[in-house]
């Protein structure tokens, strides 16, 4: 079922119109008795094509967000490249329909699920998120998607799944950057089943509005917005339960500077640089920096998450 | 035309531009002239290309003493005192952006980032080390310094290194870039190195077969020993 709409540039896009018009897109397909009538299933999958969902203003913050060019072309995905532009020049390559996810481990229902298959029946919202990359770098993102514990709790994970572990596509002919050995591909990331089912966490797949443009790890990913970016694993093709805490990409690489917690904290310097405040993407000269906050700015929902844990050790 | 004017009317002008060029793309892309973009986090552009044009303009002032000696092209020396001033030029751009741009003038954490951070530690040190030397490129520090001169600007090989290992420490993951560095770095410190111990080769050599003692010797069987086998005072 890969369609035939072709790819939209990234330049192609005005964002600010489809900021500023997207409700009326939502209103407008909400309305059309044609797009009613499709099942979700039938949703568009092209890159920059519309979705619909719902803004969840309660999950959202105030701060206005980072330009679409922003946050679609500075990018750290280095299955397309290690340098900020090179996802959104070579990102192009990946086939992102059809796309299967396979599930396994610790849970009851397993196996291989397309990735349509998987979303019917999910509410696609938008949630506004602060977005704190591990370089001290931040944006804020209206992400679409949908809770990842509404996906989780259909596998029926068993009481021994005490982690969930992702990973993203192994294929070097779509990905080139898999072809040069800069992290142990393929990327895997995981979370603390407690952490998975948390309500912030989101499972992506959208930006703006608009299907998530390759760059950003379409066709789906993760978004856990009061940890690290690098947390947030991309174009993602298996989901695993497991007993024991998952191997993850950056931790493997170098274990003293990524932690698998990863949680925001600007107590905890990173030992090449400062944790303590984060510059703002898109910000005018001299009023990017600001503080960084801890978890994000998400302490409220999560800190009880990480009650008596010693957060320097579990950094 | 001589080969002087050629270096003062021709030359020493185009290398002057040459040099000046990377500043005018920086500008650019501050200003957003003529339609250049540095991308949604200008500030690291900024910091990072005036950081690289400085370990470039390094790197090719190291240059000069090995490319003049193997191509028997002596006067490009004339050349390299502009280049060791652009290089130290480019790393005072550098930190000036780091500390008005990216820090934001905030002198605590620029106090903290040089104490606590060892890649920025070495690479402030490089800066210091720099100073000296920018000082003492003139004609008349030259002629006043005599041989401490040279013994001094030998510091270059020392700040080089920091440089690169700078670039190298403040890399995530993907150290391929300033692996290059190092490797152009390691051939023309390595250069050096082979020289030193060829020459040394040869004055061992002189040593152990020193010319005829025997005043008998006619004066024509003299090994020739001249000017050209003097090390050379380039640096």
């Amino acid at each position: 079922m890969s369609t035939r709409v072709p790819r939209i540039a990234p330049s192609e896009i005005t964002p600010a119109e489809i900021y500023f018009s997207r409700r009326a897109l939502l209103a407008g397909a909400l309305a059309s008795s044609a797009s009613a009538l499709l099942p979700a299933a039938e949703a568009p999958q092209a890159q920059g094509a519309a979705l619909s969902y719902t803004a969840n203003p309660q999950y959202s913050v105030k701060e206005s967000p980072n330009k679409y060019e922003e946050i679609a072309g500075y990018n750290n995905f280095y299955e397309f490249g290690t340098d900020k532009d090179d996802p959104s020049h070579n990102a192009h390559t990946l086939r992102t329909r059809p796309w299967s996810v396979t599930v396994s481990g610790e849970a009851e229902v397993r196996g291989t699920f397309d990735l349509d298959d998987l979303l019917k029946g999910l509410t696609l919202e938008e949630r506004v998120y602060r977005f704190r990359c591990v370089e001290a770098w931040s944006m804020v993102i209206p992400w679409v998607g949908f809770p990842l514990s509404s996906l989780l709790a259909r596998f029926k994970p068993t009481s021994r799944a005490k982690y969930v572990e992702f990973t993203t596509l192994y294929d070097p002919r779509q990905m080139p950057g898999q072809r040069v050995s800069v992290l142990n591909w393929p990327y895997v990331e995981g979370l603390r089943i407690d952490e998975a089912m948390h309500p912030l966490t989101l499972m992506v797949v959208g930006l703006y509005g608009r299907v998530l443009p390759n760059q950003d790890g379409a066709p789906l990913r993760l978004i856990v917005p009061w940890k690290y970016g690098f947390k947030g694993i991309k174009s993602i093709v298996k989901i695993g339960f497991t007993s024991v805490q998952p191997r993850t990409a950056w931790n493997v690489a170098a274990p003293n500077e990524y932690g698998f917690y990863a949680n925001v904290n600007p107590q905890v310097d990173h030992p090449r640089w400062s944790q303590a405040t984060e510059r703002r993407i898109g910000a005018p000269f001299l009023a990017a920096r600001r503080p960084t906050l801890p978890f994000n700015g998400y302490a409220e929902q999560v800190s009880s998450l990480y009650q008596g844990m010693d957060l320097r050790r579990y950094f | 035309m001589t080969l002087t004017q050629r270096y003062r009317f021709i030359y020493k002008p185009l290398v002057f531009i040459a040099c000046l060029a990377p500043l005018a793309w920086l500008a650019c892309g501050a200003f957003g002239w003529f339609g250049v973009s540095l991308g949604a986090d200008p500030v690291k552009e900024l910091e990072h290309e005036a950081g690289k044009t400085a370990l470039n303009l390094l790197l090719l002032t190291l240059a000069v003493t090995p490319v003049r000696e193997l191509t028997s092209q002596p006067q490009l020396l004339r050349l390299r005192r502009m280049l060791g001033l652009f290089a130290f030029f480019y790393v005072v751009v550098h930190f000036t952006i780091y500390l008005v741009l990216d820090l934001e003038l905030n002198f605590r954490t620029l106090g903290a980032d040089i104490a606590k951070r060892p890649y920025i530690t070495i690479g402030f040190t490089a800066l210091l080390l720099l100073i000296p030397l920018a000082v003492t490129s003139t004609n008349g520090m030259m002629r006043r310094l005599g041989r401490r001169w040279q013994t001094l600007h030998r510091l270059v090989y020392v700040i080089a290194v920091l440089g690169v290992w700078h670039f190298y420490w403040q890399v995530k993951r993907d150290v391929r870039e300033p692996l290059l560095y190092a490797g152009i770095l390691a051939v023309l410190l390595g250069y050096r190195v082979l020289r030193a111990i060829a020459r040394r080769r040869t004055a061992a050599a002189r040593a152990a077969h020193p010319a005829p003692a025997r005043p008998a010797a006619p004066v024509t069987s003299t090994p020739r020993v001249g000017p050209s086998l003097r090390p050379s005072e380039s640096d």
